[in-house]
């Protein structure tokens, strides 16, 4: 589909749910989000111009199997986060067969950073990165607390169903990982049991899918992976190595410390975080990334986005080997 | 026996035109692919130049640890299973060595800047 085509249909569509747009103008597909489809536009207006963001499903391609929210429950997610105060851009319209876009939605655009390195690295930011693994913490204790009968049906995870599904998958690759053997030794031999506490789980809670302004956290993105299961999955999935983006002394996405996060968490839950726990979700989220990315060179093979971006994805699963040594097997 | 230059010099020789030449007359999304398709080739570069000592290295490894003949795949997949089994764990001698040797090997090629990599191969 053209760029032109799509800024037609946006057009088309913001018509008849945007009371005096008048158009669409800089329609943009942005770069990142390697499995959905995200573009930037302009929705001219009387009152000015309106940000927005569309988030989509190219046609012929599923995200991550069986994995995946789906878009529609996205939508309701970001809408019921957004009603509850947790940083979250607002949804203006979930796309419907007439719009002819696909599946998706339709969002306001919030002003900010989303790129790692900018974020950790760039002065505009200097100020806002210590308070950053803090206002995590709040944010997930926020997520953690919506009510559960308001949330759109979801798939229900625990740690046993999580390491059974990843044994499947690594047994499947036909490529020997030790390993991911012996991280998934580790994991069966380490399983805390299901947690007491069943929430709302984000699944993808991690820079990329945070944008972050000079005053913080602005808004969480991404809902895709988001499940119900035990709640400090998402506070170790953040402190996985691959997030720090090379500031690897601070656990928390290179900008904060375990009691920085944890701190936030108590103090806006209520809740004390069991970092036992936390440590086992980072063992397997350090896992569970290693096998995204092998299944990312999988989907480079076979399916329809034959994208060096996937494929070279695939050789990121050896940065997930060397972190999971050094987390089950550190050198002296 | 085919002709210089070697695969490797050549690909080197692509991924340096594309970084000088043409990187700096793109822009926005392109952009983006292109250093990604940079990184593809230095990536290829150095598993050319590396590859072959680290397998060598890697089978001999193997060997030892598991005291059978076999190829690369064979025997990786044999102290895979061994691993999964639980007859072979880090308590067995060799195990987390090799485990170290061959994971850093792979880094040197898929991600010679990546942070942990550049931590571990700081004197200690």
């Amino acid at each position: 589909m053209s760029t032109a085509s799509v800024a037609e249909l946006l057009a088309r569509s913001a018509a008849a749910w945007c009371p005096g747009a008048a158009g669409v103008t800089s329609a943009v597909r942005l770069s990142g989000g390697a499995s959905q489809e995200t573009w930037s536009f302009d929705i001219m207006h009387p009152d000015g111009a309106i940000g927005a963001i569309l988030r989509r499903a190219p046609s012929g391609y599923g995200a991550a199997p069986g994995r995946a929210a789906g878009l529609d429950a996205e939508a309701v997610l970001m809408q019921l986060a957004h009603d509850a105060g947790v940083p979250s851009p607002k949804v203006l319209h979930v796309l419907k067969p007439d719009d002819d876009l696909g599946t998706g939605f339709i969002m306001q655009r919030v002003a900010g950073e989303t790129i790692p390195r900018k974020i950790l690295r760039d002065d505009e930011f200097a100020g806002a990165r210590p308070k950053l693994a803090r206002q995590c913490g709040e944010i997930l204790a926020g997520i953690h607390g919506l009510s559960a009968a308001s949330l759109p049906q979801l798939r229900r995870m625990n740690a046993a169903a999580e390491i059974a599904e990843l044994q499947r998958e690594i047994d499947g690759f036909g490529w020997p990982r030790p390993v991911f053997q012996l991280a998934l030794r580790w994991l069966r031999g380490n399983d805390p049991g299901p947690s007491e506490r069943v929430t709302l789980v984000h699944g993808d809670f991690r820079h990329g899918n945070l944008i972050v302004g000079p005053d913080g956290v602005r808004a969480v993105l991404d809902w895709e992976l988001a499940h119900l299961g035990d709640p400090m999955e998402d506070l170790g999935w953040i402190c996985v190595n691959s997030w720090r983006f090379g500031v690897i002394d601070k656990p928390v996405g290179g900008f904060g410390t375990y009691e920085e996060l944890f701190a936030g968490y108590e103090a806006a839950s209520g809740i004390a975080v069991d970092a036992q726990r936390v440590k086992f979700w980072e063992v397997m989220g350090t896992l569970r990334w290693g096998v995204m990315c092998v299944g990312m060179m999988q989907r480079f093979r076979l399916g329809p986005d034959h994208s060096m971006e996937r494929a070279m994805i695939g050789r990121r699963s050896s940065e997930t080997e060397i972190d999971l040594l050094r987390l089950l097997a550190p050198r002296g | 026996m085919q002709d210089e230059p070697r695969p490797d010099e050549l690909v080197k020789a692509v991924a340096e035109f594309l970084r000088n030449d043409i990187a700096p007359q793109i822009s926005g999304h392109a952009a983006f692919k292109l250093r990604v398709a940079i990184n593809a080739l230095d990536l290829v570069t150095r598993q050319l130049t590396l590859a072959g000592d680290s397998d060598a290295a890697e089978l001999h490894g193997l060997t030892m640890l598991l005291g059978v003949h076999g190829t690369l795949d064979g025997l990786n997949q044999d102290l895979a299973d061994r691993i999964a089994q639980g007859d072979v764990d880090l308590t067995t001698p060799g195990v987390k060595e090799h485990l170290w040797q061959t994971t850093l090997a792979k880094l040197a090629v898929d991600q010679p800047n990546y942070g942990s990599y550049k931590r571990e191969l700081e004197p200690k």
